[in-house]
Formats: C-alpha cells, sequence, structure tokens
C-alpha cells in the first residue's frame, strides 16, 4: 500500500512545527507516532501535500510533575506513559487505561498526544481526559493556550485543536489514593473498544465521596456519565447501590450502531460496564 | 568421504527445530516482491468499487500521461478477449460455468473485479496513474443471497447463462448402492413414535483465508524460458495452466513459488492478474511484477466456505441413527475458482463421519452471486460437513435426552470394526475413536467440568459454562487419481519425488510437493535421513521450480507428507536398491548377501562394507561398478495413493459465557488427535495449533460482511477480527497413534485437522453453556451481541436485530465506509 506523494518535515523544535504547519496550510498533517494517520495515508483515505513529523521535538516527550499538576508531553509514547512512576503513582487511571491500547507494538509508537488529537470516540484515552479534567496545551503562532477537557472534544475527530495549532502537551490533576479502574469491552484483544468505562473514586469511609466516570465510544465525542456520578456520591460502594447508579449511564449518550454492535446493545453493555468498572475500583 | 549417521536414534518421530525458519524469521528469504530483475516494470490494477455494474467508458488518457506510466491497458487493449481463467471441476456435464476474464469485459460481477491495469517504472507511480482512471459504471441490481438467486425472475449475475444455478450434484447411497434410501428412513421415522426427525439449517459464513504474504507475481520474458515467479502453493499447476490458458507451449515455461508466506488453500488459484503478468512481458517484453495490497486481497482473492446445509437426521429412541439428509447451497461468488465448485463435493463424504449411518443423501447446489468467489480454505469441505454433523449430533442428544458424547459412542464405528466401509462407499482403514476420546476426557477433566457446569446452573451464575464436543474424522491425502477421476476432477492426485545422490555423500531430494509453511525441507530430511542412514544435515529439500522438480500437483488437502513423503521414500528405496548391486560389485559378494542398516552395506556374516556415500563416489567415478547397469544411484518416484488417510480426533472445549453481556470465552481446549505415525511431533502439534486457532476463529471472530449493495464491509484487519494469542488460550494438544495401513510410513496428515475438528466443538459449547435459558441456536461467528440477543430472545424479550453492515464513526479505520470513503473527515 503506497500513500499518495506529500513532503516531509522534521522540525525540532514547537516553534518551527508550528510554522511549519502554517506553511503547508489546509493541506497539512500532523505526525505523531503515525498508529492512525499512516494507516490512513495508505489506504489513500488522506493525501496531504506536507507531514510534519514531531517526532525530533524532544522536550514533548516529558513526562513530569508540576506542582498539583503531572504534565505529559503530547508525544510521549504509550508505553512510556503506562509505565511512569509519576502517571502510575497519581493519575493510575490513565495508566490502566493506557495498558488496554491495542497491543506491545502500537503503544511504542502510538502516543498520548497523537491519540487525544485524533479524537476517534472508540478511543481509550479521550474518557480518562475528560474524566479526570484533565487540560490540553496547545501552541500557536500567538504562544500557548489552555483548554479544559470538557472544551476539548468538539465531534468525531475533531478537537478545540485550530488551524495552524498543535497539542504539545496534556495535565492532569493528581488524583493520588483515588480507586480507580479502566473497564474495557472489545471484539478481540486488540481491537478497538465497543463500549468502555472509565471510573475515578474516592471512598471515605465505606462510602462513595467523589466519582468521575467517562464512557468510551458511546457518542461522538468521550462522554461524562454525570447521571451516574451524581447517583453514587454518598453512597455506599455495594453491588446493589453501585447497579443501581449505573442505570444512569446511557443518560445523554447517543450511541452508534455498527457491526460490532447496535446502539441498545452498547446502552445495555454501558450500564453493564460501568457498574462493573465501579466495582472494581472501589473492590 | 565416510561420515556415518547417528546409528543411535531415528530421525523419524524426533521434534526437531524447523530448519527453513531461520531464513524464514530473520528476514533473509526472498519472497515473490522481493525479486525484481533489472528493468522490471510495476503494475496496479484498477479495481470496480461496485458489485455488478455494466462499464460504459474508460478514460485512460490522465493516467497515461501521468510521471512514470509505460502503458495503461484494458482487456481489448491486451487482446484478451478469449482468455478465460481454468476451472479444473465441472462436477456435473453440465455445470454451467462463465468466463472469468483477465479484466471485467463489459461489466464487473464482483466488487474488486480488475477493470484496467497500469504499467509503471515504478510500484507507486502505477499506484498513482491508477487512481487516474476514470471508469463510469451504470449501475445493476447485485445479487448477494443464495435463496433469492434461485428464485424465479432473480436478477442474473450472468443473464447468458439463464440462471443463477451453476449445478447440482448429488450422492444417494441408496442409488449407489452403499446404503439404504434416506427418503425411506425419513418416512419411517415420521411414521415411527419410536424414532425422532431432528432438522436443522446451519449456516457457513464467509471467511477471509487472511494468509501472511499478500498474492505477487513477477515474469521475466527475456530468456529462452519464460519465467514466472508466483505466490502461489501450485507452481506446476500453474505451469500447466498457463499453457492452457494463454497457448505458451509448457517447455517455454518455468515457474518458480519461491519462499510463499502461507495460504491456506487462498493460495491455488490460476488467477487473472497472474495472467495479465504474463501478457503484459509478453507484449512489453520486459519484466513486469504485479503485487496486491493487503486491502485487494481482502477483496480478491478467494475466500472460504459460505454455504447454508439443511440437515435432517432420523434417530431410533434409543438412539441409534437411521439416516442423514444434507441439503447445500454454497456460494461460488461471481465465477468459478479452480476447484471451488469441487469444494462442497469434497464434504460428501463427511458428513457421515465417524458415525455408522445406515442412509445418506447429500445435495449441493452451487450458487453465483456478486460476490468474490470462494474456493478452497483449509479444510474445503470437510470442515463444513463436519460442522454439520457434529452440531446436529448434540441437538439429535438434546431431542433424545442423551449425554452428547454417550450418543457419539453409541453410533460410532468401534475400534475392532476397521477396516470399515462408509455408507458414501470409502473404506476407513484405520482408527481408535475410543482411545482418543477416553485420553481426551482425561486431560480435559470432563466429569468435573460437567460437575461444575451443573453447579453454575443451579446457582444460576452470571458465568455459565458449556462443554463443547467434536469427534472429528477427515480425509487426508488428496488423492487417489482413480477416485478424482470418478468426481470429474481435471487432474490425478499422485506425487512426485526424486532423489539425487551426490559424488561427495550429500543426498538433493526433489518433491513435487510446494511447501508454503509447512515445514517440508525438515520433516522431509528426516525421512530421508532415516531411509538413506545420512546425517540430517547432508539432506538437502528442493521444491517449487519447475526447472529443479518438473514434476509435481504441488501442496493442499493435507497431502504432502501422506502422498509427497511416501514418493520420496519410494524414490529412496530404488536409490538404496541400485546402491545395493553397487556393493555387492566392489565387496566382491553376491547382491543377496548385502544387507542394508543405518547407511552401511554390508556382506551378511563378515565384517565387510562400505557406506552409502562411498558407494555414491564410487558410482560418481564410474571406475568400477557392475556390468549391465548406469554408473548412478539417482532415482525417481512417483506414488499414486491407493486409498485417502483419516486421521480422526476427540476435541472438548470449555466455554464459559457471561450471560450479561453475552461475552464468550474459550477457557481450555483439549484435543487429542489421531495422526498415525509422526514425522516430526513439533511441526504436527504446530499444526494442530494454528489450525484450531482458524477453526476457532470461524467460530467465535470471523466473518467477511457485505452490505446491501454488495460491498465487502469489513476489507480490513481493523474490521475483520483475526483473533490473536491474547484472545486464545494455551492449548492442550496431544497426539495417539493408530498407523494408517493405506500407506508405507503409516502417516496420515495434520494440516487441516485442528480447523476441521474446533469449529463445531467451539460452537457447541456456547450453546451447552445456555441452551437451558432456551437458546437453541447462534450464528457464526458467536459475538458477544449474537449471544446477548439470543439470550434476551429466550427471555421473550425483543432487540434490534444485529446490523452486519453499518458504519459507526468511531474505531479507527472502522469508520471509513467504503461507500463513502471521504465521509470519515468531518
Amino acid at each position: 500500500m503506497i500513500p499518495a506523494k506529500f513532503d516531509y518535515v522534521r522540525p525540532s523544535t514547537v516553534e518551527e512545527a508550528v510554522s511549519a504547519l502554517q506553511q503547508g496550510g489546509d493541506d497539512a498533517k500532523i505526525l505523531a507516532g503515525g498508529q492512525s494517520l499512516l494507516p490512513v495515508l495508505r489506504l489513500r483515505l488522506a493525501a496531504p501535500s506536507v507531514v510534519i513529523d514531531l517526532g525530533g521535538i524532544a522536550e514533548l516527550r516529558r513526562i513530569s510533575e508540576d506542582g498539583d499538576r503531572i504534565a505529559i508531553g503530547a508525544m510521549a509514547p504509550h508505553h512510556d506513559v503506562m509505565r511512569d512512576d509519576l502517571v502510575k503513582q497519581h493519575v493510575t487511571l490513565l495508566s490502566q487505561a493506557t495498558s488496554t491500547v491495542a497491543d506491545p507494538q502500537v503503544r511504542h509508537r502510538g502516543t498520548l498526544g497523537g491519540a487525544l488529537a485524533h479524537a476517534d470516540p472508540a478511543g481509550d484515552l479521550g474518557a480518562v481526559a475528560l474524566a479526570l479534567d484533565a487540560e490540553f496545551v496547545i501552541a500557536g503562532s500567538s504562544g500557548t493556550r489552555t483548554v479544559p477537557a470538557a472544551e476539548f472534544f468538539v465531534d468525531y475527530f475533531t478537537t478545540a485543536i485550530g488551524e495552524g495549532e498543535i497539542l504539545t502537551q496534556v495535565r492532569f490533576p493528581k488524583y493520588t489514593g483515588w480507586s480507580t479502574h479502566y473497564e474495557k469491552f472489545n471484539r478481540t484483544a486488540q481491537a478497538w473498544s465497543m463500549v468502555a468505562v472509565a471510573a475515578a473514586l474516592r471512598v471515605e469511609g465505606g462510602s462513595i465521596a467523589e466519582a468521575r466516570i467517562g464512557l468510551t465510544n458511546m457518542g461522538t465525542t468521550p462522554l461524562r456519565a454525570t447521571g451516574v456520578e451524581q447517583a453514587l456520591v454518598g453512597q455506599p460502594a455495594t453491588a446493589d447501590s453501585v447497579r443501581a447508579a449505573a442505570e444512569h449511564a446511557t443518560e445523554g449518550t447517543a450511541a452508534p450502531s455498527d457491526a460490532d454492535a447496535a446502539a441498545d446493545y452498547r446502552e445495555h453493555l454501558a450500564r453493564v460496564l460501568t457498574g462493573r468498572a465501579v466495582l472494581a475500583a472501589t473492590g | 568421504m565416510t561420515a556415518t549417521a547417528d546409528t543411535t536414534a531415528l530421525e523419524f518421530g524426533k521434534a526437531r527445530v524447523r530448519k527453513e525458519d531461520a531464513r524464514l524469521i530473520t528476514g533473509r528469504t526472498r519472497y515473490t516482491d522481493a525479486i525484481t530483475p533489472p528493468g522490471t516494470l510495476h503494475v496496479a490494477v484498477v479495481r470496480s468499487p461496485l458489485a455488478h455494474a455494466r462499464i460504459t467508458s474508460i478514460d485512460t488518457a490522465e493516467a497515461k500521461r501521468a510521471p512514470g506510466v509505460h502503458g495503461v491497458y484494458t482487456l481489448a487493449d491486451l487482446g484478451a478477449e478469449e482468455v478465460g481463467m481454468p476451472c479444473a471441476w465441472p462436477i456435473t456435464p453440465d455445470q454451467k460455468a462463465p468466463q472469468r476474464p483477465v479484466l471485467a469485459k463489459d461489466t464487473v460481477h464482483f466488487a474488486g473485479e480488475g477493470v484496467a491495469v497500469v504499467v509503471a517504472r515504478t510500484a507507486a507511480e502505477a499506484k498513482d496513474a491508477a487512481d487516474l482512471v476514470e471508469v463510469d459504471y451504470d449501475p445493476l441490481d447485485p445479487v448477494l443471497d443464495m435463496e433469492a438467486a434461485l428464485a424465479e425472475g432473480a436478477t442474473l449475475v450472468h443473464p447468458d447463462l439463464g440462471t443463477n444455478e451453476s449445478a447440482t450434484w448429488v450422492f444417494d447411497s441408496g442409488e449407489a448402492g452403499t446404503g439404504g434410501s434416506v427418503g425411506d428412513a425419513i418416512a419411517a421415522a415420521e411414521a415411527d413414535p419410536d424414532q425422532v426427525v431432528v432438522r436443522r439449517r446451519f449456516r457457513q459464513q464467509r471467511l477471509v483465508p487472511a494468509f501472511m504474504e499478500p498474492r505477487s507475481c513477477v515474469v521475466d520474458p527475456t530468456g529462452e524460458q519464460m519465467v514466472i515467479w508466483s505466490a502461489t502453493q501450485i507452481p506446476h499447476i500453474l505451469r500447466t495452466m498457463t499453457t492452457v490458458v494463454l497457448g505458451i507451449p509448457e517447455s517455454k515455461l518455468r515457474v518458480i513459488a519461491p519462499d510463499v508466506g502461507g495460504g491456506f488453500g487462498g493460495k491455488i488459484g490460476v488467477l487473472p492478474e497472474e495472467m495479465m503478468t504474463v501478457l503484459l512481458a509478453q507484449k512489453l517484453r520486459k519484466p513486469v511484477k504485479w503485487t496486491e495490497t493487503r486491502s485487494e486481497c481482502m477483496l480478491t482473492a478467494h475466500h472460504g466456505r459460505d454455504q447454508i446445509q439443511d440437515l435432517v437426521i432420523t434417530a431410533k429412541k434409543d438412539g441409534t441413527i437411521t439416516g442423514l439428509d444434507v441439503r447445500l447451497l454454497a456460494d461460488m461468488g461471481a465465477y468459478l475458482g479452480l476447484v471451488g465448485p469441487g469444494v462442497p463435493v469434497l464434504g460428501a463424504f463427511m458428513f457421515n463421519a465417524i458415525y455408522k449411518i445406515p442412509a445418506y443423501r447429500f445435495q449441493t447446489t452451487n450458487v453465483f452471486t456478486t460476490k468474490t468467489l470462494t474456493d478452497a480454505y483449509r479444510g474445503a469441505g470437510r470442515p463444513e460437513a463436519t460442522f454439520g454433523i457434529e452440531r446436529i449430533i448434540d441437538e439429535l442428544a438434546v431431542e433424545l435426552g442423551r449425554e452428547p458424547l454417550e450418543l457419539r459412542e453409541q453410533n460410532w464405528i468401534k475400534h475392532e470394526e476397521f477396516p470399515f466401509t462408509t455408507v458414501c462407499g470409502l473404506t476407513y482403514d484405520s482408527g481408535n475413536y475410543e482411545q482418543a476420546t477416553a485420553r481426551a476426557k482425561e486431560l480435559f477433566d470432563y466429569d468435573a467440568l460437567r460437575r461444575e457446569q451443573a453447579e453454575r446452573r443451579e446457582r444460576g451464575d452470571q458465568v455459565q459454562l458449556g462443554i463443547g464436543i467434536s469427534t472429528f474424522t477427515e480425509m487426508c491425502g488428496l488423492a487417489p487419481s482413480r477416485v478424482l477421476g470418478s468426481l470429474a476432477y481435471g487432474a490425478g492426485g499422485w506425487e512426485a519425488a526424486s532423489i539425487r545422490m551426490l559424488a561427495t555423500g550429500k543426498v538433493e531430494v526433489i518433491t513435487g510437493a510446494s511447501a508454503h509453511g509447512q515445514g517440508h525441507e525438515t520433516a522431509f530430511s528426516q525421512i530421508v535421513a532415516d531411509k538413506l542412514g545420512v546425517p540430517f544435515e547432508d539432506v538437502e529439500i528442493l521444491h517449487g521450480d519447475t526447472a529443479s522438480s518438473p514434476k509435481g500437483l504441488d501442496t493442499y488437502g493435507s497431502r504432502s507428507l501422506v502422498v509427497g513423503g511416501i514418493a520420496i521414500t519410494m524414490a529412496a528405496d530404488k536409490v538404496i536398491e541400485k546402491a545395493k548391486k553397487i556393493a555387492a560389485h566392489l565387496l566382491e559378494a553376491d547382491e543377496g548377501d548385502i544387507e542394508f542398516s543405518a547407511g552401511q552395506f554390508t556382506v551378511r556374516g563378515t565384517d565387510k562394507g562400505k557406506a552409502i556415500q562411498e558407494i555414491a563416489f564410487a558410482a560418481f567415478m564410474a571406475h568400477d561398478y557392475p556390468e549391465g547397469m548406469e554408473p548412478s544411484l539417482d532415482s525417481d518416484a512417483v506414488y499414486d495413493p491407493e486409498n485417502f488417510s483419516f486421521p480422526h480426533g476427540t476435541h472438548l472445549a470449555a466455554m464459559e459465557v457471561d450471560t450479561e453481556t453475552g461475552r464468550v470465552k474459550l477457557r481450555h481446549y483439549v484435543c487429542v488427535d489421531d495422526i498415525g505415525n509422526v514425522v516430526n511431533p513439533l511441526i504436527a502439534e504446530g499444526q494442530v495449533h494454528g489450525g484450531l486457532a482458524q477453526g476457532i476463529a470461524q467460530a467465535l471472530f470471523e466473518e467477511a460482511n457485505y452490505d446491501d449493495q454488495g460491498t465487502l464491509v469489513n476489507g480490513t484487519f481493523v474490521d475483520y477480527t483475526l483473533p490473536s494469542s491474547a484472545d486464545l488460550p494455551s492449548f492442550t494438544t496431544e497426539i495417539v497413534s493408530t498407523p494408517a495401513t493405506s500407506n508405507p510410513l503409516g502417516v496420515k496428515g495434520v494440516g487441516e485437522a485442528g480447523t476441521i475438528a474446533s469449529t463445531p466443538a467451539i460452537v457447541n459449547g456456547v450453546l451447552d453453556a445456555i441452551r437451558h435459558l432456551g437458546v437453541e441456536d447462534i450464528q457464526m461467528p458467536t459475538t458477544s451481541q449474537r449471544v446477548w440477543r439470543a439470550i434476551q430472545e429466550a427471555k421473550g424479550r425483543s432487540t434490534q436485530e444485529t446490523p452486519i453492515d453499518t458504519h459507526s464513526p468511531g474505531a479507527g479505520l472502522g469508520s471509513i465506509d467504503p461507500n463513502n470513503p471521504q465521509g470519515e473527515v468531518q
């Protein structure tokens, strides 16, 4: 499979990348880990005039502690994210969800920023970023701006990243000591999620003090299951109360129908998996 | 010169690591696409996006002007309007066989059919230019459903044939005199309150063979012989068929199948692309290469299975089976493949399986649709048959309230009854179903799992346990030539071998079998090392090149060892016979006093002797050899089997079903296969493991889906869900050996066993887990969604239909609607 012709640039700083992007105009595409872009190019479903490879910008791979946040460079590969001690300690849910992405080969090439910027609603990491109120640092010609997760995901494959802008960093608040679980349901081990549920809970004295629930592939963007969150708070983490709360999981969703799962089945799964995710986290 | 073999250990039975693997897994070898003679031109095929349409115009002007383009050709430009791809299996005298052209003539008959071809200096330039060829189509109605295709007034795939039915082939044991009339058996059962009649419809979904190396062909016309390299299973058949199709004298053709990366039957075609590449090379007088992309491969390489099976089984209430009636509809796709029409016929002899069935009738109706053609896929007819019988035996057990293994045992051929002539007239030479079953039950801990199953049911566990059973047999070693003749197959079933004893005592073995992943080089070397008493390392296996191996019928149908291996054994016997004469001469002894063992010719009762390598050198020097013989040990043999071989086995699957989500989990899989004597247990185990994965994948994961326009909707590996090791447990496999009596090595063949046996074991297990909830059947693949819906329906809750052809925007490439690929980017 041979892509159509394109120019290739490999800048070594974010500034160079932004300027290359602006020169490239509408037709330019950013290459992060290439796990989604390259198949699309090879199938000739996209034919950009220029591909800007961020692989030469070392600072974009860094994972660091920044006060009450963990800052992850957009080009940090999934493999690094899931194995990073800071992430494991403070953003455990992200580490857990990342470990379910595809297979080891893909996790070595694919990046956190690339996956989030691609914004495939079946991708696993959007629901985590949304549930955990991550912030997205976006660089453009006039400097950087920060967008909260709640505003980042706009539609299918569409984010708040504007023309001529590049996602450079994702910053997660620390959830040290929270109970977390990512419950993924897919057709084969390496397949995309049919439905998945990201759950982070703070449990105090046997009852749920705070709940953050994200849903994967239940709409055009990752979704927050606020109805479930509200129903959980103040409840004991028992099977009955959790399952009752999980009945709210489909509120505000617009599940897609495809060969793997029609909408009614996805809705059923969302309820079941939400209950399982919360029980697994608190169990 | 006098190296002696280690006489203490036989190679036969040794679990040697495969000697070909070092070059295969380190990438040292060259597959077809890596072969590029100087000056090679590259080909890209323009393919139809529509399943059924009239071509109204093809504009190649812009493509011709594109950089690097050498030429753009339609069928007419190639002057190939009269060229048709061969079908070697007219299953009936009046079989309807439309001409399959090199490129579509004026109508396309399936999505992916070639319409034009671009030749350029590089593959990239060819592909770029192919995108510039403008084809206008006038769409016609697709023909997708087999039953609708046979109905009155249906749209015809090939109107000139007047029907969508290619052929109907019938076997009736009453008429053949091999058994009773099944019509009588059914009528008797219906009239008798002490008998039961069970009717079921099963569906064999369409599968993509998914071999690892896409197909490729390179043709170099610059020498006296035109050289064709092809990623094919059948270099010899390809040579003969190229002559038949294009009229090039066979002696002017040399076909090479270099290392080939898998086939599973998917590479036994004679391809329009191959013939097109030959035509282009002839026309342009330059080497030409065609290599398909993975997408082209999934769309256009032949598919497998795709049958509707209507089965009726009758039995006495005591469990004795009295009759079996099988009616198949088999989807041929748009044209007939090389052996496609015969695939269901290969199943005809296997529906009766290991059971004593007194009356049997089989009928297949082969149907044309506007889909990719179907042909052989690992097991070819026999997996379909095994699925049908093993599924309906379970249904009969449910009907009769019998333990399914006991019901099988009651009806199977007892080990003391071999050789046994079946209701199809085949003679099973050997087997021991009791032995394999007893061992499988023990390894599986069958009784404990039945107890656990009962406990889970009792407790109403969210996760229910099912036990899936398949006691299968198959016919291997294709095939006795006279049997193939009686079935109107267009070739024999023999295999050829030659052995060359080199001057320095090394051995070259030439086989007509054509390995594409099987490990022939290792297994055949082991056989020859033992036969000739030479070190394993001194044996070289040559194959897949008609210049070195001029005679052969290639590799499919678990035939390489069972037929090809015997030919090698016979050639080795001839080498020994010749060497014995020279040894007697040199040792000044009577030939009758010469003994041969472990590579040494000795004079009985003396310590005089010579090694086979010394004899080989003596034959090469030719200074001193017997009068009346030629100074050579080299020998040829052709083996035509007398009978098929009949491997069998008992496969048991522990299936967990999450009744809340429908998720199916294969917890444990045990199989005990009786494949006769085993040359290399490591290779045999590898074949079983790979076969299991493929058969289990049919039950749980794979299905080629078409939408209502006839577009293949899951033509990428993102959507066509092949399992990986992460989806499968560690199998427990074991081999027991009842040697075949139909060949001198006592071998039976193992290439297809796992695939044939495992599919019904899995589905039987899934149903066994949830049958008590009221679920009676689930179509393959038994995805979580289908299982969940079946449970809901059994509970009386209606749900949506399971869609097979819709796209959601998510899931990577799953987001790409092939009908609207650009729609993905919003």
